[in-house]
């Protein structure tokens, strides 16, 4: 029997009275991939945010550890604007040995002479991968990202992907990720919940994703095709 | 000016300036730099009434700080209008009450700070104030550039965003009382803003950019209150002066990210 990671029971979010989210219920195993897929403003977001106790909630969550680390979504991490503010003094918050950071930056293919570049000065790639060797350098059990692939193209797509998979296989991570990306459903999902406000579908990929559920997930027009090999 | 309070002074303004410029570093960083002028302006009528009854006019501002924010936050929870905006009603109001009362002679020092007349305890007090206001910034400090970087992040790295704004918020408030002594209450957000500018621009890292408005801050403060025993003029312009002549050399030295 797989260890249960995560638990959530009629989960519901309200903001300013209107119900954002509303009997939301699942579990995560240790090891899991869940994705997390639904339309602007179905509450991926509000919903991460809940399970991580950011934002008020109605229900219950219960986790199996604290061992949680969570990326929020890009374009709410602030690049502009910032003190001087070096990649080194940046993990300095993750109270970790200088070691494990060359050692995690090393893992994500980064070079060590970025530590002491400008937490604004990073390429969107390198800083992806910062991020994400952020996420990894307290060795979490728990990995949490929104929208990780935000405004990187399809090369970069695919390494970030590839990189995630390396650390879940070699860590036995689970992983509860927010995506608009429907491949890496496909090729990196164990489970998938389809949200939006409430939960419209939920469990294998293979199982629940079809064309009726993406329908009722992203509203009308949505068409689905499915490779014979996929 | 007496050589003794000439030297009381210069520690009094030492410790403020430092205290002022390690704070202004974090307020440039969530750009609140000029809310050190909004309360400095809201300390006007503090330093009225202290310079009227003839009590230190630190404790004056810092009481009319206190009920300014009191009466701001009462006003947004009842108007739900944004703070900046009720900052503007209330620092305005204060401000034009103040002057009704202001006698003519007082108005310089209230505007912009008088240190001719300063008491050993009034040093040691100002002296450890303004050592509480730099220990409780540093202690602040990274959780407040990880809240800017974002506060979802902190938060989750079990940061208490409330508690960590509100020790920020009395901070700022110790810091304009006490800076209101030197610079006025014309002038304080200059007294926050300059060295932190100045030292953005030379910094290469965090540390360097907090000790260096730190640094910046006490030898304006050093250098005005020396000039202004040297000439006469006013020792918070000089200070300011003096602080913007760093800010201008260190535009020669910026360091781009």
């Amino acid at each position: 029997m797989q260890k249960e990671m995560l638990r959530v029971e009629n989960l519901g979010v309200q903001f300013d009275g209107e119900q954002v989210l509303k009997n939301i219920s699942f579990n995560v195993d240790k090891g899991e991939v869940l994705v997390i897929l639904g339309p602007n403003g179905a509450g991926k977001t509000t919903l991460l945010r809940a399970l991580l106790g950011l934002i008020p909630y109605a229900g219950k969550v219960s986790w199996k550890t604290k061992n949680i680390s969570y990326l929020p979504p890009q374009e709410l991490i602030q690049r502009e604007y910032l003190p001087p503010l070096t990649i080194e003094e940046f993990f300095k918050f993750k109270k970790v040995s200088k070691d494990k950071i060359l050692k995690i930056f090393k893992e994500v293919g980064l070079p060590a002479d970025l530590l002491r570049r400008r937490f604004g000065a990073l390429s969107t790639g390198q800083f992806q991968r910062m991020l994400i060797a952020w996420a990894l350098v307290d060795d979490p059990e728990i990995l949490l990202f929104d929208e990780i692939i935000y405004g990187v193209d399809i090369g970069g797509k695919q390494t970030i992907y590839s990189l995630l998979h390396k650390f879940w296989k070699q860590r036995n991570l689970t992983i509860l990720m927010v995506t608009h990306d429907l491949s890496v459903v496909w090729e990196h999902a164990d489970n998938v919940l389809c949200l939006n406000k409430k939960k419209i579908c939920y469990g294998e990929p293979k199982k629940i994703l079809n064309t009726k559920n993406l329908k009722e997930t992203y509203g009308g027009g949505i068409k689905f095709y499915k490779h014979k090999h996929g | 000016m007496a050589e003794i309070q000439f030297i009381l002074a210069l520690i009094m303004g030492a410790f403020i300036g430092a205290a002022a410029g390690y704070l202004g570093s974090l307020m440039v960083t969530k750009r609140a730099a000029l809310m050190g002028c909004s309360l400095g302006h809201l300390t006007i009528p503090g330093i009225t009434l202290a310079l009227i009854y003839g009590f230190d006019v630190s404790l004056g501002a810092l009481l009319f700080l206190a009920f300014g924010i009191v009466l701001i936050w009462l006003f947004e929870r009842r108007t739900k209008l944004p703070m900046e905006a009720l900052t503007a009603v209330v620092f305005a109001s204060s401000v034009a009450v103040a002057f009704l009362y202001l006698p003519e002679d007082e108005t310089k020092i209230a505007l912009l700070g008088n240190i001719s007349q300063i008491s050993l305890l009034s040093t040691v007090i100002i002296a450890i104030l303004s050592l509480a206001v730099f220990l409780a910034s540093k202690k602040i400090f990274s959780d407040m550039v990880l809240m800017s970087v974002s506060e979802d992040l902190a938060k989750a790295r079990g940061v208490n965003v409330g508690k960590t704004n509100f020790i920020y918020l009395v901070c700022i408030a110790l810091t304009v009382a006490l800076g209101v002594r030197i610079v006025g209450g014309l002038l304080t957000a200059a007294l926050v803003a300059i060295p932190a500018c100045t030292s953005r621009n030379l910094s290469k890292n965090l540390f360097q950019y907090s000790y260096g408005g730190m640094i910046f801050g006490s030898l304006a403060c050093i250098i005005g209150i020396t000039a202004f025993k040297l000439t006469g003029f006013d020792a918070g312009l000089l200070v300011i002066i003096t602080s913007a002549i760093f800010f201008l050399i260190s535009l020669l030295f910026v360091r781009k990210s």
